[in-house]
C-alpha cells in the first residue's frame, strides 16, 4: 500500500524550507529552467559585448520562433506518450507548396491578397492533414509512434522534392515575406505568432477538456479510456496540431529565406524541438507537459549557443553543450521519479 | 511418501517491505509425481516459485533439491541446475527459429568458431520427435500456436536434463484442444521419472493429470493431499480458509442491512463469449440491486464485465440494456449510456498517477463540465468538494497528487468518479481489495446505500463473506460459464462455494 497521508503537510514543508541538498533539488526541478535562463542573460549581460541591444534580442528570437512553434506541437505529442519525427519533412511540404500561389503559378487570381492568404492557409492545412495520417496510423492502427512518423518523416521531403522538381524557388514577395521579417514595434512579426501560439497552446492545455485528456491519455491511457476518454480521436488531434504547427513554421522559414529550398526547409527541425520540449521539463513518457517549458527550453539552447559564439567558442562546441543540457534535463527527470 | 522427495522446501520467509509474501511456507514434490500448487491471487504460489528458480532470495528456509542444499541465484542457474520453469507467457524468443530456440545460450559451434547448424538442427529434430512433435524446426517459433510453443518450451526444459518442471498457468491462454496435448506431454514427462509442478485454476485440469496437491492461502502452506483424496468442494474451501463443517452464515462485513425493494432490471446478458476466458455467460442486474459475480481466479468474471462495459468485445451473446439491445464498442459508449466501471487493478487501470485528486475524480465528467470544451473550474471544484466531504476521501487538499494517497483514498476517489456522473448501473470488479479495514467498511457500507437509492450493481468479489452479504442475488461462473444463478434467501458461503467448485448447486 501506498504512504498514508495522514501526515500531508510533510511534502510542502520539505520544499518551502528548501535547506540541504534534496531542497535544492527539488528547487532546481520547479524552476531549473527558469533560473538557467535568468542566469545566462545575468552572464551575458556582465561579459558579452554588444548584448543589452535590440539586435541581439532580435537574432536570438527570430533563431528560436520556428524551434519554439514546432516545439508547442511536439509538447502535445510527446504529452500523450507519442512522438513526432516527422516535423521537418512537412515543413518542407508547406515551404514548397506556398510560393506556387502567391507568384500565380496555380492560381491566377488579381487580388495580391487573396494570393497570399491562399498561400499561407493551403500550405498549413495541407501539412495538418499530413499530420492526420501520422495520427491515423498512430491510433488507428496501434503503431509505435517512431515509426509512424518515420514514414513521413522519409517521404515528406521526397514529396516535397518531386512537388518542385528538386529546383530552388527564388521569390520576392514582401506582402507574403511580412510573416516572418515584417517588424511591430522593432520586433519582427514572427516572434508575434509564436507568442500567440504558446499562449493560445498553453491555455488549451491547461483549461479545455481537450487539453486535460492529452494528458490523462500520457499519464495512464487504460485507465483513461474506461474513464471514457476518446483515446484515439485524442492522439489524432495531437498530430494534427503538431502538423499544423509545422507548416506554420515552414512558411516562416521561406519568407525568412526569400527562397523555398524543399531539401533544406526544416533539415534536423525534429531534434532542435524534442531538445526544446526536453530541456523545458516536459516528461518524455508522456503525462505532464508545460507549453511555456518549451518555449524557455528553446531560449536556453539557443542562448547557450549564442553566447558561446559571441565570446569566440566555436559552433562545434555550442552542439556539445546543447547536448549536455539535454543530458541534465533527462537526469533531473529521473531523479524526481526515484 | 516413504521415497525420499525430490525436492523439500521447509520454513521459507520472503517479506516485500511491510508485506509478508511466505511465511514459514513449505513445499514437497516427489520424484515423478505430478504436483498441483494452488491458491487465491495473492496466496504466495508466484513467490515461492521465485524462490525456487532463483528470481527472489529467501529471506529464510531451507531447500533441498536432490539430496543437495538448493541456492540457484537465478533462473538460469536453476535451469542448468535440474529446475525449469516454464512462464504463462513463453520466455522464449518467437522470431528465432525452432532450433535456435532450443539451443539459446549454449549453442552447438565448430572448431572454426561458427554455429553447427546441422548438428543444432539434427539434435533440435530429434529432441521433439521424443515428443511426438514433427514441425520445421527452421521457422520462427512465433508462427506455431501457443501449445506447440509450450511444447517447445518443455522441450528446452528436458534437454537440460530437467528432474522438476515448473508450470505456472500453462493452460490459461490454451484452447480445449491443446490443453489435451500439454497433458500428454506431462504425462510423458513423468514417465521419464520428472517431477512437475502445476499450477492452475481449472479445477478439472488439476483432477485430471495431478497426483497431489499443495493448497496456500495468506503465504502459508495450509494443506498437503492426495488428489484422490479430496473433493473439488474441500479444495475449494481449503484455498478460501473456509471450514465446510462450521461455516457461518452472518457477520464479518458492512454490508449487512435492511430489506430493499428492487426495480426493474436494468442489464440482462445472454449467453456472452469473449476470447479464451467467456464461453457463456448468463447474468441480469436490477434497479436497486447488489448482484455478485462469484467464481474462481481465472472463471472469466472480470472479461465479462469488461465487455459488458464495451472495453473488449464480445463474440457471441446479447446483451440488453434499460430494455434496448445494446453493444457497446467503446466505454465511452455505455459510460453516456449511464455505466460506470471500477477495475480490479487500480494502478494499472483506475489512476492517472500524476494528476491530482481533482483531476482524477472529474475524468469522465470534464465533458459535462465544459461549455464549448472549455473547463468551468468553479463547477470542478465545487463537485470534487462535496465528493470529497460526502465520502470522506483523506487528502491534503484537490491538489494532491492522487498516488501519494492510500489505497482505500484511492478507490473512493475512483468511486467519486462515478458517482458525480450519476449512473444508473456501477461495475465494481474487486472493490475492496488491497485496502485496509476501516476503509473497506466504508466503501461496502456505501456500495449498500447507492443501492439503496436505486443504483444497480454488479459486484465481482473473491472475499465470499463480501459475496454472500453483500449480494442480493448471486451468480457463479465456473470456467467461463454461468453454473448458478442464487436468490438472496439460497445465498450462503458452502452453496456458493459448491457451485464455484463443482458448478452445480448442493
Amino acid at each position: 500500500m501506498t504512504v498514508n497521508v495522514d501526515r500531508p503537510a510533510s511534502d510542502e514543508l520539505r520544499i518551502e524550507s528548501g535547506g540541504g541538498p534534496f531542497g535544492i533539488l527539488s528547487f532546481l526541478k520547479r524552476y531549473g529552467t527558469l533560473t538557467a535562463l535568468i542566469a545566462l542573460i545575468l552572464f551575458n549581460f556582465a561579459f558579452t559585448p554588444h548584448f543589452a541591444t535590440l539586435q541581439t534580442l532580435n537574432v536570438n528570437l527570430t533563431q528560436v520562433c520556428t524551434i519554439v512553434i514546432v516545439g508547442v506541437g511536439m509538447t502535445l505529442v510527446i504529452a500523450t506518450g507519442g512522438i513526432d519525427l516527422s516535423v521537418g519533412s512537412l515543413m518542407a511540404i508547406a515551404g514548397a507548396l506556398a510560393p506556387g500561389f502567391f507568384t500565380g503559378k496555380f492560381f491566377h487570381g488579381n487580388d495580391l491578397y487573396v494570393n497570399i492568404a491562399l498561400s499561407i492557409i493551403i500550405p498549413i492545412v495541407v501539412a495538418g492533414l499530413f499530420g492526420l495520417f501520422n495520427g491515423w496510423l498512430v491510433s488507428s492502427f496501434n503503431i509505435q509512434p517512431i515509426v509512424a512518423t518515420l514514414i513521413l518523416f522519409i517521404a515528406g521531403r521526397g514529396i516535397a522534392q518531386v512537388w518542385t522538381n528538386g529546383d530552388l524557388q527564388v521569390f520576392k514577395a514582401p506582402e507574403f515575406q511580412a510573416i516572418a521579417i515584417g517588424r511591430v514595434f522593432g520586433i519582427p512579426f514572427q516572434v508575434y505568432i509564436m507568442a500567440v501560439i504558446v499562449v493560445i497552446a498553453a491555455w488549451i492545455l491547461r483549461r479545455t477538456v481537450f487539453g486535460r485528456q492529452v494528458l490523462a491519455v500520457g499519464g495512464n491511457e487504460a485507465a483513461a479510456r474506461l474513464a471514457g476518454v476518446p483515446v484515439r480521436r485524442v492522439k489524432r488531434l495531437v498530430y494534427v496540431i503538431s502538423g499544423l504547427c509545422a507548416g506554420v513554421a515552414g512558411l516562416i522559414v521561406i519568407a525568412e529565406n526569400s527562397a523555398a529550398d524543399a531539401n533544406l526547409i526544416g533539415m534536423g527541425m525534429e531534434l532542435d524541438a524534442i531538445a526544446a520540449v526536453a530541456v523545458g521539463g516536459t516528461l518524455l513518457s508522456g503525462g505532464r507537459a508545460s507549453i511555456f517549458g518549451t518555449l524557455l527550453g528553446a531560449l536556453i539552447i539557443q542562448l547557450v549557443r549564442y553566447t558561446l559564439l559571441a565570446n569566440g567558442v566555436p559552433d562545434a562546441a555550442g552542439l556539445i553543450a546543447k547536448a549536455l543540457l539535454i543530458v541534465l534535463a533527462v537526469w533531473l527527470q529521473r531523479a524526481e521519479r526515484a | 511418501m516413504t521415497v525420499e522427495p525430490l525436492l523439500r522446501m521447509s520454513g521459507i520467509n520472503k517479506a516485500f517491505g511491510p508485506v509478508q509474501a511466505l511465511r514459514d511456507a513449505s513445499f514437497e514434490v516427489a520424484p515423478g509425481e505430478v504436483m498441483a500448487l494452488v491458491g487465491q491471487n495473492g496466496a504466495g504460489k508466484s513467490t515461492l516459485i521465485k524462490v525456487l528458480n532463483g528470481f527472489l532470495a529467501r529471506d529464510a528456509g531451507e531447500i533441498v533439491f536432490d539430496g543437495k542444499p538448493w541456492s540457484a541465484g537465478s533462473p538460469q542457474e536453476a535451469q542448468r541446475s535440474g529446475v525449469s520453469t516454464i512462464f504463462q507467457e513463453i520466455n522464449l524468443i518467437p522470431l528465432r527459429s525452432v532450433t535456435e530456440n532450443i539451443y539459446l545460450g549454449r549453442e552447438i559451434r565448430n572448431r572454426a568458431g561458427f554455429l553447427a547448424w546441422k548438428l543444432m538442427d539434427e539434435g533440435a529434430g530429434a529432441l521433439l520427435k521424443e515428443f511426438d512433435v514433427s514441425l520445421d524446426i527452421r521457422r520462427p517459433l512465433g508462427e506455431f500456436s501457443t501449445a506447440v510453443q509450450q511444447m517447445v518450451a518443455i522441450a528446452r526444459a528436458v534437454s537440460f536434463n530437467a528432474k522438476l518442471v515448473v508450470m505456472d498457468e500453462s493452460t490459461s491462454s490454451l484452447a480445449e484442444h491443446e490443453v489435451g496435448i500439454l497433458f500428454q506431454t506431462i504425462r510423458r514427462l513423468k514417465s521419464q521419472g520428472v517431477s512437475v509442478v502445476f499450477v492452475s485454476h481449472k479445477l478439472d485440469e488439476l483432477f485430471e493429470v495431478c497426483d497431489r496437491v499443495t493448497i496456500m492461502r495468506d503465504g502459508v502452506t495450509v494443506a498437503v493431499s492426495a488428489m484422490k483424496d479430496m473433493s473439488k468442494l474441500q479444495l475449494v474451501a481449503t484455498m478460501l480458509g473456509r471450514d465446510l463443517a462450521e461455516m457461518r452464515k452472518r457477520g464479518a462485513t458492512a454490508f449487512a442491512g435492511g430489506q430493499h425493494s428492487i426495480g426493474e432490471e436494468l442489464l440482462r446478458a445472454d449467453g456472452l463469449a469473449v476470447g479464451h476466458r467467456v464461453h457463456d455467460v448468463s447474468l441480469s442486474v436490477r434497479k436497486g440491486e447488489i448482484v455478485g459475480l462469484a467464481g474462481l481466479l481465472g472463471a472469466g468474471r472480470t472479461e465479462t464485465a469488461r465487455a459488458i462495459f464495451g472495453a473488449d468485445l464480445h463474440e457471441k451473446g446479447e446483451i440488453t440494456y434499460l430494455g434496448q439491445g445494446r453493444n457497446f464498442k467503446e466505454p465511452a459508449e455505455a459510460i453516456r449510456a449511464g455505466m460506470g466501471f471500477c477495475s480490479e487493478d487500480r494502478k494499472r487501470e483506475g489512476i492517472i498517477p500524476g494528476m491530482s485528486v481533482r483531476e482524477n475524480m472529474t475524468l469522465a465528467l470534464l465533458p459535462a463540465l465544459s461549455r464549448s470544451g472549455i473547463v468551468d473550474e468553479s463547477r470542478q471544484r465545487a463537485v470534487v468538494d462535496r465528493f470529497i466531504k460526502e465520502i470522506g476521501v483523506k487528502c491534503a487538499s484537490p491538489e494532491q497528487p492522487i498516488r501519494q494517497l492510500s489505497g482505500g483514498n484511492q478507490q473512493k476517489v475512483l468511486l467519486a468518479r462515478w458517482l458525480c456522473m450519476n449512473p444508473k448501473l456501477l461495475i465494481f470488479d474487486e472493490p475492496t481489495r488491497g485496502i485496509d479495514v476501516g476503509a473497506k467498511a466504508e466503501i461496502q457500507k456505501l456500495i449498500r446505500r447507492l443501492a439503496e437509492e436505486g443504483l444497480g450493481v454488479l459486484m465481482i468479489s473473491s472475499e465470499l463473506e463480501e459475496i454472500v452479504e453483500g449480494a442480493d442475488r448471486v451468480f457463479v461462473l465456473r470456467d467461463g460459464e454461468t453454473v448458478a444463478e442464487l436468490e438472496h434467501d439460497q445465498v450462503s458461503e458452502s452453496v456458493v462455494m459448491n457451485a464455484m467448485a463443482q458448478g452445480e448447486l448442493a
